[in-house]
């Protein structure tokens, strides 16, 4: 009856939804084949005769402003459309397990698409001596990225019970949070604005905080950081859940 | 707290904007009786259920299930409610048999308690056919039947059925008026339901709902008394139809004699 196991209930039901569907088998092939696009045509991994996975970690704010959505569109729209929010809710469980079982069963998916990632590391090691920490606070601030792109997600397919609509909002909102701190965009606005607004907007990006992982900074602030839009957006899709039935 | 008085309702006001679904409803029901919430459709049939279950907060009001407050005690009276909302919705891509497992993970129950507890469920409701069949395979009497099932398998004190004959076959249909019989015997079982001889067959006490309000709470029969022919049918129309008459109806059928 304890939180927990409510959690691990919905956790397990949510993540058996991806599976039993083919929408996991499509996004890890879809995930997986971008990423090594990205990493070894577009991001010249073998030309750049670095052993680092910058290539690698780059272009994951990009791929993730369209892949994440794509798995969190359907959170809460879908339980909306079947009329299963109904059920789920009449539950004797409150409104934050449910939100926080869903959220994190995606998570955790998007975590597993992450992990299958681990040829390019083993490719890295076979050919050069990389600094492993330094891919590994990679991967960590690319699991951080995509849970705050996913939270996102989650409160806009708490918004509606249409997907495409909750898809499109949520790479709108997404696509700000990396163009506020996205250099050409910063270099532009420090043109009329002061250094100190120049600042404070980057300080929204998920650019900012993104960056110090990939040079193997692991900072209290940027964890900080990803932690709070996460949890922000998870606090909005409650209220926002409140006040639909509130009426 | 009375002790069998299981559910009561106190002056509910539920508002969607200017619009009042559900104005000053107040009743209670006993443990051992099976009531019926008749009206026509957009009466606040569906509005009132939802409030009971916790599905919506009221705008006024109060509702106490089992004692408990569903406004500050939602968890403690969610438990020992039953709910079949309408059109019984279920996860599409699960099987009946983790459909129902999932909802009796849920209200509390593991391992052997959990498995007796979907077995019970589904020889109530007949699924075993149907068993590891997903549920967008399932025919509408088949997915009723399935979130049907869900409202029973924690053996709760109140069930609150929305339409649960909707979209059942005869045979069906008189299966569930028996089990909702049955079950109400120990129980409280709330259910709306268009059909009028639904009423007479299965419930101890009607309620009709007009437009948000109460206005008939008595036994089928004393209700059926109330008309020259005995008749819960001629009740009903003449109870719900004027204001409607003078509202909607009476411009078309004015419309449709000059025509």
């Amino acid at each position: 009856m304890s939180a927990t196991a409510n959690i691990k209930t919905i956790m397990k039901r949510e993540l058996g939804g991806y599976f039993t569907s083919p929408i996991a088998y499509v996004f890890l092939v879809i995930f997986l084949l971008l990423t090594g696009f990205f990493t070894f045509t577009i991001g010249n991994f073998f030309e750049r005769g670095e052993a680092s996975l910058v290539s690698f970690f780059t272009w994951h704010p990009w791929l993730y402003l369209f892949l994440v959505p794509a798995v969190g569109m359907r959170l809460w729209s879908e339980e909306r459309r079947m009329g299963t929010m109904e059920l789920l809710l009449t539950m004797p469980i409150t409104n934050w397990q449910a939100i926080v079982g869903k959220f994190l069963a995606s998570w955790l998916f998007l975590a597993l698409a992450l992990a299958l990632t681990f040829p390019v590391v083993i490719t890295v090691n076979y050919f050069g001596d990389p600094d492993n920490g330094i891919i590994f606070s990679g991967y960590v601030g690319s699991l951080m990225l995509a849970g705050a792109y996913l939270a996102v997600s989650c409160m806009t397919s708490a918004l509606t019970r249409n997907q495409v609509i909750s898809f499109i909002l949520s790479v709108l909102i997404c696509l700000f949070l990396i163009l506020a701190g996205y250099t050409p965009v910063t270099d532009l606005l420090s043109r009329f604005a002061s250094p100190v607004v120049v600042d404070i907007v980057a300080a929204f990006s998920v650019m900012t905080h993104f960056e110090g992982f990939q040079r193997g900074v692991l900072d209290t602030r940027d964890v900080v950081f990803f932690a709070s839009v996460i949890g922000f957006m998870l606090f909005t899709t409650g209220v926002i859940i409140r006040n639909q039935r509130a009426g | 707290m009375e002790r069998d008085r299981l559910i009561t309702v106190e002056n509910l006001v539920k508002a969607f904007g200017p619009k009042l679904a559900v104005n000053d409803v107040s009743f209670s029901v006993e443990r051992g009786e099976v009531l019926g919430f008749l009206g026509p459709n957009g009466a606040g049939k569906s509005t009132t259920m939802r409030m009971i279950t916790g599905y919506y907060p009221p705008t006024s009001g109060k509702i106490t299930v089992g004692g408990h407050d569903m406004v500050e005690d939602p968890i403690a009276a969610k438990r020992l409610i039953g709910y079949l909302p309408e059109n019984a919705p279920g996860y599409a891509d699960m099987t009946v048999n983790g459909f129902l497992n999932f909802c009796a993970e849920l209200r509390g129950l593991q391992g052997d308690a959990r498995r007796r507890a979907v077995h019970h469920a589904v020889e109530l409701c007949f699924l075993e056919g149907v068993l590891y069949q997903s549920i967008d395979t399932l025919s509408k009497g088949y997915k009723h039947r399935t979130c049907l099932a869900q409202s029973l398998i924690h053996d709760p004190d109140v069930l609150i059925l929305d339409e649960p004959t909707d979209g059942l076959d005869p045979n069906q249909k008189h299966e569930v008026r028996g089990l909702i019989k049955r079950l109400g015997e120990k129980k409280v079982v709330i259910f709306s339901t268009h059909i009028l001889e639904e009423v007479a067959a299965a419930c101890s006490r009607v309620i009709i709902i007009d437009r948000g309000r109460i206005v008939a709470n008595d036994t089928p029969a004393a209700l059926a008394a109330r008309s020259p022919e005995g008749r819960l049918e001629d009740v009903f129309r003449e109870i719900t139809l004027p204001d409607t008459v003078h509202d909607h109806v009476k411009p078309v059928v004015a419309a449709e004699v000059t025509a």
